[in-house]
């Protein structure tokens, strides 16, 4: 009941290899820029360009809903920024996190790529190890991207708007951009161990979707009605992030605040939450490609 | 070069998928330096045995051992990122293998394909992807290059190519094991052959062993007469009649004068002596054939 194949192999040299053959693959792949490309347009747009349209115009748009002119100035300056970078990461960053994971795990499948690599005697853990080394490498890029581009945005803003520069403090920068790495970093692997099930993207991505958008909403309404269901809800991964977020930004009494942002469980045992799962994604991921039959 | 080391083998090597066994008990050894011809019809069980004799699936039972440090395969076509060129398909592979990028350009130019190395490969033709996949193969100076039906969708000249190229690889000290359904071109280039069928390892030796060597074909009248002084010369078992009526001596071919100077002197008439050696072909379906009398295989749950 056994194949062996004669291995001379460091696994922590075998991952550096593959990672670097990973980001090679991925550095060169259009989607992975659309992808990461719609996560910065996006953000642009809802962190930015409403709030500042809804500012020089006078008119409140859905997105500022009851927000007076200085708290909306106050939101696109520097020092808003470390909220404003995050807002949109329970929602549409996740998403779109999770459609770039399972892409990068599940087209190999269909592709064959999967089973040339491992055909060649390329060990099955690095090489999933060193793919997920080259996607987190694509998130923090995007988190870095991000960063800048929102800094960039509320300088310009501060300038156009006749404001002194009060830069944002470092520890703040620090916290939600460690926060912002967690929430998205967990979509990514999520959506790499649903591409890795599937064997393929196109059913990971769209049961994945509709769990992160539909279901966990879902959820979360009929937990308010039933106890057992809301603490199911607090260990999710939607509520985690969305938690972890609203813990930094805060969240409106009201609840006309920015969707998927939430304060159902406290922010401590949301990162952790948010911690298990980029864990358990890891191991899953890899051992089930150890294990399975890839042909 | 040791030559005959086993580089590769498997022991009862056994598949089950579902209640259909796919391959069944399958022993089989490759030798150090040999083209081995891994040789079955379409759904025998060749590309799942030799997928678990690279450890990309898992055997039911059996074993599949390798004692290569590199090996090269191509297993049931190519696998690359379309959107990436050939070249930088092979450097992503080169880079999980820890290969200098050297090594892409001469496997591109091993395959003839540094010309169009850029082009992307979803826009290479089915030959072009087929040499891309043997060119991954070939990566490292592999000891053992598994090739799973090489010259699948290849225009004849393509497959001329690959063949020369696979007699090349043997030419140069490495082992190739090949599998494929084409009878004439495990006959042209291969040392060894292992014919699979239904699963089962139905025989494995030389080529020239299978085939079974030379024999006369002797037509001769009146019959009766030729057959005695055919059974005379080369023995009562060494006579076969074939379907058209001719004889078939296993006697070597510079028999024939003797042949003839007997035939004639028993004032039997000859019409042809011709040195005739049966090709893999007649041997595969006579053994495909006698294979079919075991009737239905018992299904194993």
């Amino acid at each position: 009941m056994s194949t062996t194949i004669k291995a001379t192999a460091d696994p922590l040299a075998a991952t550096a290899r593959s990672t670097r053959a990973e980001l090679l693959r991925l550095r060169t792949w259009p989607a992975v820029w659309i992808t990461l490309g719609a996560w910065l347009a996006l953000s642009i747009m809802f962190g930015y360009l409403f709030t500042y349209l809804s500012y020089t115009t006078g008119d409140s748009n859905f997105a500022d809903e009851g927000s007076t002119k200085a708290q909306q100035l106050a939101e696109m300056l520097p020092t808003g920024m470390p909220d404003v970078f995050l807002q949109g990461m329970p929602m549409f960053g996740g998403a779109l996190m999770m459609v770039l994971g399972a892409l990068v795990a599940g087209n190999g499948y269909g592709w064959g790529t999967w089973k040339t690599t491992f055909s060649l005697g390329v060990r099955r853990a690095p090489a999933v190890l060193g793919s997920i080394a080259a996607l987190t490498t694509f998130v923090v890029a995007t988190l870095v991207a991000s960063l800048a581009v929102d800094l960039g945005i509320s300088l310009l803003i501060t300038v156009t708007e006749g404001e002194d520069v009060v830069m944002p403090s470092l520890g703040s920068v620090i916290e939600s951009f460690g926060a912002g790495f967690l929430v998205l970093e967990m979509w990514a692997l999520l959506g790499y161990l649903l591409g890795t099930v599937a064997r393929g993207p196109a059913l990971s991505v769209g049961l994945g979707l509709v769990w992160a958008l539909v279901v966990e909403n879902l959820l979360r309404g009929v937990g308010a009605l039933l106890g057992w269901v809301e603490a199911l809800t607090e260990v999710l991964p939607g509520t985690a992030a969305g938690s972890l977020v609203g813990s930094l930004v805060g969240v409106d009494g009201d609840g006309n605040g920015t969707p998927g942002v939430l304060d159902a469980v406290g922010g401590d045992r949301a990162a952790i939450t948010v911690a298990v799962y980029v864990l358990v994604a890891i191991v899953a991921s890899v051992l089930l490609v150890q294990r399975r039959d890839v042909s | 070069m040791n030559e005959n080391t086993t580089v590769a083998s498997t022991e009862s090597l056994t598949k089950v998928y579902g209640g259909r066994v796919a391959v069944d008990k399958v022993s089989m050894t490759v030798r150090r330096g040999e083209v081995y011809g891994f040789l079955g019809p379409n759904g025998a069980g060749k590309t799942t045995t030799l997928r678990m004799m690279l450890g990309l699936i898992r055997p039911t039972s059996g074993s599949a051992h390798v004692a290569a440090a590199r090996v090269g395969a191509l297993i049931e076509g190519p696998g690359f990122y379309p959107y990436l060129s050939g070249r930088a398909n092979l450097r992503t592979l080169a880079r999980h293998r820890g290969f200098d990028d050297t090594e892409v350009e001469r496997v591109l130019e091993r395959v003839d394909l540094v010309e169009r190395g850029d082009d992307r490969f979803k826009g290479y033709s089915l030959g072009m992807k087929q040499r891309l996949g043997v060119a991954a193969a070939l990566m490292g100076d592999p000891e053992l290059i598994v090739l799973d039906e090489p010259t699948n969708g290849l225009d004849p000249a393509g497959m001329a190519d690959m063949r020369a190229l696979v007699v090349d690889l043997a030419r140069g000290g490495q082992t190739v094991l090949l599998s494929s359904h084409l009878l004439a071109e495990v006959q042209e280039i291969c040392h060894r052959v292992g014919v699979i069928n239904g699963g089962r390892l139905l025989r494995e030796s030389t080529v020239a062993e299978l085939r079974g060597g030379v024999t006369l074909r002797v037509r001769a009248t009146p019959e009766p007469e030729a057959l005695a002084v055919a059974m005379r010369l080369a023995g009562d078992d060494g006579v076969r009649r074939d379907a058209d009526g001719a004889l078939a001596l296993a006697l070597p071919a510079d028999a024939a004068p003797d042949v003839a100077r007997a035939l004639v002197e028993a004032g039997v008439d000859v019409h042809e002596i011709t040195a005739a050696e049966r090709s893999l072909e007649e041997v595969f379906f006579e053994m495909t054939k006698h294979e079919d009398h075991h009737g239905p295989k018992e299904k194993v749950s």
